[in-house]
């Protein structure tokens, strides 16, 4: 074998070597995080974590509020966002195409999706927070929602991209308005995808902290007014972490580990969505 | 050779002067953007017969075919002049519906296209388009157009599977089952069969040829052989041109032009 190529071989093996080594670092952080996650996490776990509201300091009590107000707030912000990015996303992929207006559209969304999201929070608070003079879980909801909204437009229109042209074509020349396209082809044929957007946006939208800081702020109690303060597992996790009580720290590991478990649940059934209507886009 | 696989019907293709055209093209012209595509067409298709355009890649007829139901208003910068008639009447006309347009002229695509749905809504979402319909009047005009496709007996059993299931011969059937529903009055072919085998796209010729009875059908192929074997009528196209149209039997044996015979016998192109 000729020098050269012995010495492109041993380039071969060094760069294959540093990928897996930092393969390996990445893949040793995110371990160590679950493991952290887990190990104290799990003596947390019990009945009460899920029936019991947040406890003053010393007594015990559960995550109940906290749960039920992150639900509340994702569902909340999901019904705001999730007709809004899919309504743009179809605009961006459809009608709007290679328009100047669809292009400013694109570039905006684009900043909006890697903005802090605590920017989001305060632009919430100025507008919502301020006037209403009080915390909210409307408020809450609505950062949530603004958060949620670029990454759906995304995934809206990358999947309504991946629909065959041919396909839309074919019902055009049927005699169908551009809305029956979409709704009655497009929408069936990008399903999957635009489904499986929804639920990562549920994912990245459902572990947000900071934005809830600034909207809908905390609540100690059992409350589901809207209007007022409630409580939510990221800035309850957020708080009692900080706090020096032992057992509101306990209720933070658990209330970490719980988040991260229904985060990659939803992600595992975002995947398996996506497996099991294999047919659904660009297979042809 | 080419010249020997004549169409049966080149007799009475003289439909083209008895009948009065059903559709029209007068100095037509097309632009994508800058680029003219097609330069001064002119030409007539009668009813109750096939037409096949042929021509080398990039001659227009595709280009062509898509200004008869005015598919190319879909995409900006692309525009036509010149006049084109429907039964005597404009289709550029400002109070023309491009909607009922398609209705009336339906196409064929070269690939395949269900639409992700059970092979019963495939061949009734044109029908629900034009028109209220009861599910008993939809399931008699989906059985017949999947007779006129020579393809019911392959799905009546079938029908609510979804349409993607179907082979690639089925699935371009199904698409012209889906295209006859309507009962257009003409329908226009986009190389239909260049992506399928030889068993589907002989069948596709003899649906094709019992067709015929009923439509005024334009059809564009890449495929001389087919276009000898299907159509009454030929015309062939260069540069976006329309260099000569005749009955199928004489632009195959005697072109008037060289150009086409230069094409015809597969010196070029």
């Amino acid at each position: 074998m000729s020098r050269r190529r012995q010495v492109r071989k041993l380039g071969n093996a060094v760069a294959l070597c540093l990928s897996l080594l930092a393969t390996l670092i990445g893949l040793l952080c995110l371990g160590a995080i679950l493991w952290t996650l887990i190990a104290r996490g799990l003596s947390g776990m019990s009945v009460q974590l899920f029936t019991q509201t947040t406890p003053p300091p010393g007594a015990a009590g559960g995550l109940l509020n906290a749960i039920y107000g992150s639900v509340i707030m994702t569902v909340l912000g999901m019904f705001i966002g999730a007709p809004i990015g899919i309504l743009a996303g179809t605009y961006l992929a459809e009608y709007g195409r290679e328009s100047r207006l669809s292009s400013v559209i694109r570039f905006v969304n684009d900043v909006l999706l890697s903005a802090p999201s605590i920017i989001v929070g305060l632009f919430v608070y100025e507008v919502l927070v301020v006037r209403m003079g009080h915390f909210s879980a409307i408020a809450g909801a609505v950062a949530l929602a603004i958060i949620a909204i670029p990454v759906t437009v995304r995934t809206t229109e990358d999947m309504l991209r991946l629909v065959p042209q041919s396909m839309k074509d074919a019902s055009t020349a049927l005699g169908a308005y551009p809305w029956r396209t979409i709704t009655s082809i497009a929408y069936p044929a990008a399903r999957s995808g635009i489904v499986t957007g929804l639920l990562l946006a549920v994912a990245r939208v459902s572990g947000e902290t900071a934005p809830l800081l600034f909207t809908a702020l905390n609540n100690q109690f059992w409350s589901k007014n809207l209007n007022a303060p409630m409580a939510n597992l990221p800035v309850v996790i957020f708080q009692f972490a900080l706090s020096p009580y032992k057992d509101w720290q306990q209720l933070a590991w658990s209330g970490a580990l719980l988040i991260t478990v229904a985060i990659l649940l939803l992600s595992v059934i975002a995947r398996l969505i996506i497996s099991a209507l294999p047919g659904d886009q660009g297979q042809r | 050779m080419i010249a020997t696989d004549l169409t049966p019907a080149e007799s009475t293709h003289d439909a083209t002067q008895v009948l009065p055209p059903k559709f029209e093209a007068r100095q037509l012209n097309f632009y994508y953007g800058q680029t003219r595509a097609l330069t001064d067409i002119n030409l007539k298709f009668a009813d109750r017969s096939i037409t096949a355009l042929i021509g080398p890649s990039g001659c227009g007829k595709s280009t062509l075919l898509r200004v008869f139901n005015r598919m190319y208003a879909l995409y900006p910068g692309h525009r036509a002049t010149g006049e084109v008639r429907l039964d005597g009447e404009s289709i550029f006309a400002p109070s023309v519906d491009v909607a009922s347009l398609r209705y009336r002229v339906g196409m064929v695509f070269q690939k395949p296209t269900p639409f992700p749905m059970s092979i019963f809504d495939n061949v009734a979402f044109g029908l629900r388009l034009a028109q209220r319909i009861s599910q008993a009047q939809a399931a008699e005009r989906v059985e017949a157009a999947l007779r006129d496709a020579a393809m019911w007996d392959e799905v009546k059993d079938k029908l609510s599977d979804d349409a993607r299931s179907l082979s690639g011969g089925q699935q371009q059937r199904l698409c012209i089952a889906r295209t006859i529903a309507v009962q257009p009055e003409v329908m226009l072919f986009d190389e239909p069969t260049a992506a399928l085998d030889p068993i589907s796209t002989l069948r596709i010729e003899e649906m094709l040829q019992s067709l015929r009875e009923r439509y005024c059908i334009i059809i564009v192929t890449h495929n001389l052989q087919q276009a000898a074997r299907v159509s009454n009528v030929t015309g062939f196209m260069y540069m976006g041109e329309l260099v000569e149209i005749g009955p199928t039997g004489q632009i195959f044996t005697a072109p008037r032009n060289r150009r086409t015979d230069d094409y015809v016998t597969g010196r070029f192109g």
